[in-house]
């Protein structure tokens, strides 16, 4: 009896607290928003300085990305595609040592890896690419992500080469490590202070993306299934959860998470292709709406430029390829050769934006939930002008979990349950990587390790409270960021990666590594 | 020519009794044992990014901590018993591993103890003894 009342305290503290005290409650949400516009407004628009290209605006950012991965894919001799069944053996685990065995495969890091990628990005992003920029924001989507496989592909092969191994046999790795050590390795000076730069963002980049608008949409998606309350409810209670786990060292809840999310991305992708073969009459029309709009936008803002632009920054802010996360993901793994690590990392992309993302913009768009002019067959525009209007209004996550429960009543809950798990995982690699960036600036330390786990938790709880707007601005500048100083330093080291590449070469081909099953 | 016995061994009763089986038969017979442990591992499960980074020195304790407490202590009565014995450590599946051993040793029996489950759970799950008995690549010792 005594600790039924002990758990009851709580429940009737939270009830009184949602029913008597929703103005208040309204409020502060709404301060929380505008005071976290104020705050981030100006780096935003630093991040995203646009020029004026054809009548829409054409972000400075996202050009940097894709030129950096055409050079990539160009540099190395399209490895993605050449490569392609070599990252399979090695995922496979052929060509892998069985007195390794009990160090981390490279299955495990790819797993890994992805659990911190595959996330909102692919459900909410995605939606809210394909609202903005009509259905050709699918292709280029596709295009981004075939290309930005050269750009991880880079970045891990240095994150492998350039980690620290200590003492105690852990790593620490990233893009801090190899800005630092490369650089010095090839007489380049300003490794340094591109290490800071980077450590900076990311860290803004572990509480903007991965934190904020994880808690952000997870807090849509709950009051979507369960009805409107305030965001800060959920905030707190996510925030309890992840401080649980990265301060409390409670890794029960990490480890359930971590085996239940790739379930869960099979359950998504296996739900997408049902509805697509449901509604396989569809398919052709719908990859027409594709084709047609990536050429031409079908008439929403910006045209071509514009469905280019919001399919390229859904694939970047997806996939993260440049972006130089998966460079501290992937440099645990155990292997000789580093270049080993990049052929895996290049699936990742490929997973995360060929495969996933787009299963949610065709649901998206199979299902009809984007409103079309029957007589023009062009997209119908919002008052303001500058979305599709969509069957109920719905942006974000609400407008995947609209499209999917038009086929299956009840999926809205599986999505719910999906949104809060990718969500919860995200935040765990995300909490992960800041950290290391943290660290990297102010030294290893319990007192500082834990400053920083405290603040991370601080910004789940504005991040389910903001708006969507807001929030979604400070993440993808935030994200973005990062790959100014990963870049450059992805374009003067690449010539070691391409040596690394034909030393590996041929050594596959004089037999001197070789496959062991 | 000594013949090899691999003994599965994992400090258990059962593992015990296995070992002192084949020293009995190895003191007659003047055959070499061959101590085996191994790890239960799977190179597709799942890791935090904790785990991860940390998964090397982790390994290294864990082999450290079975070389100390399980291997050691009786590669010294077994030797005291006058049989000549190795000691083999390993990640990965039990019985795979242990026909693995088996093979890279070039020993002419396996040797192990059974855990006397005959119940629902070796139905579901199947038992090392029963896999081992399946796929071995040379005769198999069960020691009830």
């Amino acid at each position: 009896m005594k600790n039924h009342a002990k758990l009851l305290a709580p429940a009737t503290l939270l009830a009184t607290l949602i029913g008597a005290a929703p103005a208040l409650a309204q409020s502060l949400d709404e301060r929380v928003n505008e005071g976290f516009a104020w705050a981030t407004g100006w780096f935003v628009n630093l991040i995203f300085y646009a020029i004026p290209v054809n009548g829409t605006n054409f972000n400075l950012i996202v050009g940097w990305l894709v030129i950096a991965a055409t050079i990539f894919t160009v540099y190395f001799g399209f490895v993605q595609f050449r490569a392609f069944p070599h990252s399979i053996a090695l995922v496979k685990g052929d060509y892998s040592d069985p007195n390794d065995a009990g160090e981390v495969s490279h299955f495990q890091a790819l797993a890994t890896a992805l659990s911190g990628t595959v996330g909102l990005g692919n459900i909410a992003g995605v939606a809210v690419a394909v609202g903005i920029g009509g259905p050709g924001a699918t292709f280029w989507m596709i295009v981004a992500g075939l290309m930005g496989m050269a750009s991880k592909f880079t970045e891990c092969t240095l994150g492998v080469k350039y980690r620290n191994e200590y003492a105690d046999g852990t790593v620490s790795g990233g893009p801090m490590y190899y800005m630092t050590k490369g650089f010095a390795e090839r007489g380049v000076g300003g490794g340094k202070i591109l290490a800071v730069l980077f450590a900076i963002f990311c860290i803004l980049g572990s509480f903007g993306g991965g934190n904020m608008f994880q808690a952000n949409q997870a807090h849509a998606q709950l009051s979507n299934v369960l009805g409107e309350y305030p965001g800060w409810i959920t905030g707190v209670i996510f925030a309890a959860i992840v401080f649980m786990v990265i301060i409390g060292g409670l890794k029960s809840i990490a480890q359930v998470t971590e085996k239940v999310v790739p379930f869960m991305g099979i359950l998504y992708v296996l739900t997408a292709l049902v509805i697509i073969l449901m509604n396989i009459g569809q398919v052709g029309a719908a990859f027409g709406q594709i084709f047609e709009g990536a050429f031409t936008g079908l008439g929403i803002a910006g045209g071509m430029i514009g469905a280019l632009i919001q399919g390229f920054r859904r694939a970047a802010f997806s996939n993260e390829a440049g972006v130089g996360s998966a460079a501290i993901a992937h440099s645990a793994v155990r292997t000789k050769e580093p270049i080993t690590e990049g052929y895996v990392s290049l699936l990742e992309p490929f997973i995360d934006t060929v495969v996933i993302c787009t299963m949610t913009a065709l649901v998206i768009i199979i299902t009809g939930q984007l409103m079309v002019d029957p007589e023009t067959g062009r997209m119908l525009l919002t008052e303001a002008g500058d979305a599709i209007q969509t069957v109920d209004g719905n942006t974000g996550v609400a407008l995947t979990s609209a499209a999917f429960s038009s086929a299956f009543g009840g999926f809205r809950y599986v999505l719910a349950i999906a949104v809060i798990l990718f969500a919860f995982s995200t935040m765990i690699s995300w909490s992960y990587y800041g950290l290391k960036a943290w660290t990297f600036l102010f030294g290893e330390g319990q007192t500082k390790e834990i400053a920083y786990k405290v603040l991370f938790c601080v910004f789940v709880v504005i991040g389910a409270a903001a708006n969507l707007g807001p929030v979604i601005d400070f993440s993808d500048a935030a994200i973005f960021a990062m790959a100014i100083p990963n870049i450059i330093a992805l374009y003067v080291l690449m010539p070691i990666v391409k040596r690394e590449m034909s030393n590996y070469q041929a050594k596959l081909r004089s037999g001197e590594i070789k496959k062991y099953v | 020519m000594s013949r090899k016995i691999v003994v599965g061994f994992d400090g258990s009763e059962a593992s015990r009794r296995a070992l002192d089986f084949a020293v009995s038969r190895a003191k007659v017979l003047g055959d070499a044992i061959v101590v085996a442990h191994v790890l239960e591992w799977s190179p597709y499960s799942f890791l935090t990014p904790n785990e991860i980074e940390e998964r090397h020195r982790r390994r290294n304790e864990e082999l450290q901590r079975a070389e100390q407490a399980i291997i050691a202590p009786v590669l010294k009565a077994v030797e005291d018993a006058g049989v000549p014995v190795i000691s083999v450590m390993k990640y990965g599946h039990i019985a795979e591993t242990l026909c693995k051993i088996a093979e890279d040793e070039d020993a002419a029996l396996i040797f192990i103890g059974r855990m006397g489950n005959s119940g629902l759970s070796s139905r579901i799950f199947g038992s090392v003894a029963g896999t081992l008995a399946q796929v071995a690549p040379v005769p198999v010792t069960i020691v009830p």
